[in-house]
């Protein structure tokens, strides 16, 4: 249980996927404009990187393994990443179409986001059980939805900031993950 | 679509520069500032996308009248995916040592977004020369990003350059280590996840800065150069 509890919080914050490991950077710098759609995106991207992992888990031990098949991995790993997304799309639409209206043309980017594939394969590389592997992915999931919220919140004070011109835009947004980044680092060394 | 020799030069020169896909629209950050901490690492990574990029654009336009319309996408991804698994199975087999330090960036470039923007709007309606061409002019833009970042965070970070290269060219590499002079350690800072997101933005400012002096400059070219310099 303690083991558990350590890769919660070692995958959330310690190695934060985002900040400390640069998976997921797209979203991250592409979608986080504004507040309320990032962490919205946030929260759907945890709930499908949590399904893939499990999923992707499951596949793993009971198919390629044992027919020797782990060459195939990644392309099955995005087949798999891209089912997840387009059910997860069809279950958003069906019950919040509000939420469906906000996320609508983000959706479909979940599958090219490199955190999905990457928890997945880092999860098989680990060699963890099905519930570490489940706890892996929800702690990661979480620490993406935080920090882009984070994120997103911050950029939103930076657009009102006097900025240089060279440093309009992109730059500061990046100045700024830097800086959150070596936030995160302070946490490195916790649970050890 | 033919005779675009000259403006293929041209577009080369807009890529490596001010156009280049990896600054401009921020496509494939993650690999870009993960595997950034030494030459050797971003060189490795480069070849890796490069061929990648170049393979799946040369299928994908081969393919352009097989794929149909609604099965674009998962298409592509299939493509994609089955070259990266070749870069993977070929990183393995000949640069293991390299490739264990980044073995996780190599099989992400499967959700490279450039690939995927290339294929969608270029490589799959067109012959494939041109696609390969045009993957060629674009993981050239992406290399030389990469390797720009590469070599400012190592020289800032570690004070060397081209460090640990035998492990991708042979032991005949190993004297191309170059150390900068009176510098015992760089900054670690510039190494760790903080100092790519700070190194990347710093860059993107200063190419960006460049670019407004020199526009600024052509505005005013009746004035002698001097007085602009003189002035600010």
């Amino acid at each position: 249980m303690g083991d558990l509890g350590l890769i919660l919080v070692s995958a959330a914050l310690v190695n934060n996927f985002v900040l400390v490991q640069f998976l997921g950077l797209c979203p991250f710098l592409g979608v986080s404009d504004r507040y309320p759609p990032a962490t919205a995106l946030g929260l759907a991207t945890a709930c499908v990187l949590s399904l893939t992992a499990a999923l992707a888990h499951g596949v793993e031990h009971w198919v390629l393994a044992p027919l020797e098949l782990e060459f195939l991995r990644l392309i099955v790993f995005i087949t798999l990443i891209a089912a997840v997304v387009q059910f997860t799309e069809r279950v958003i639409r069906a019950t919040s179409p509000v939420l469906h209206a906000i996320l609508g043309l983000y959706l479909p980017l979940i599958t090219s986001n490199c955190a999905v594939l990457g928890v997945a394969i880092l999860a098989v590389g680990q060699q963890l059980s099905f519930f570490g592997t489940l706890v892996y992915s929800v702690g990661a999931g979480v620490g993406f939805a935080l920090v882009i919220s984070l994120f997103a919140a911050l950029r939103e004070r930076l657009s009102r900031a006097a900025v240089p011109s060279a440093f309009a835009g992109i730059p500061i947004a990046l100045v700024s993950a830097g800086i959150l980044a070596l936030g995160f680092m302070g946490f490195a060394g916790v649970g050890r | 679509m033919s005779a675009e020799l000259t403006p293929g030069i041209s577009r080369l020169g807009t890529v490596l520069t001010s156009g280049n896909p990896a600054w401009t629209s921020l496509l494939g950050l993650c690999p870009l500032l993960a595997v950034s901490t030494s030459v050797v690492n971003a060189l490795t990574l480069a070849v890796a996308t490069t061929g990648v990029l170049l393979g799946s654009s040369i299928a994908i336009a081969t393919l352009r009248h097989r794929i149909p319309e609604f099965a674009r996408l998962p298409a592509f991804v299939l493509i994609i995916a089955t070259w990266t698994t070749c870069a993977v199975m070929l990183l393995e087999a000949y640069a293991y040592e390299i490739y264990g330090s980044i073995a996780l960036f190599v099989q992400i470039i499967v959700t490279n977004c450039i690939i995927l923007a290339r294929a969608e709007s270029f490589a799959s309606r067109v012959p494939p020369l041109a696609a390969a061409r045009d993957a060629l002019i674009v993981a050239m833009g992406f290399a030389a990003a990469l390797l720009l970042l590469g070599a400012v965070r190592e020289i800032a970070g570690k004070a060397t350059l081209f460090a640990g290269m035998e492990q991708l060219f042979g032991p005949a590499a190993a004297g191309w280590e170059i150390t900068v002079p009176g510098v015992e350690s760089g900054l670690l800072i510039v190494v760790l996840p903080p100092g790519a997101f700070i190194t990347a933005g710093l860059l993107i400012a200063l190419s960006r800065g460049i670019a407004a002096r020199r526009s600024a400059r052509g505005r005013r070219t009746d004035n002698p150069p001097d007085a602009v310099e003189s002035r600010s």
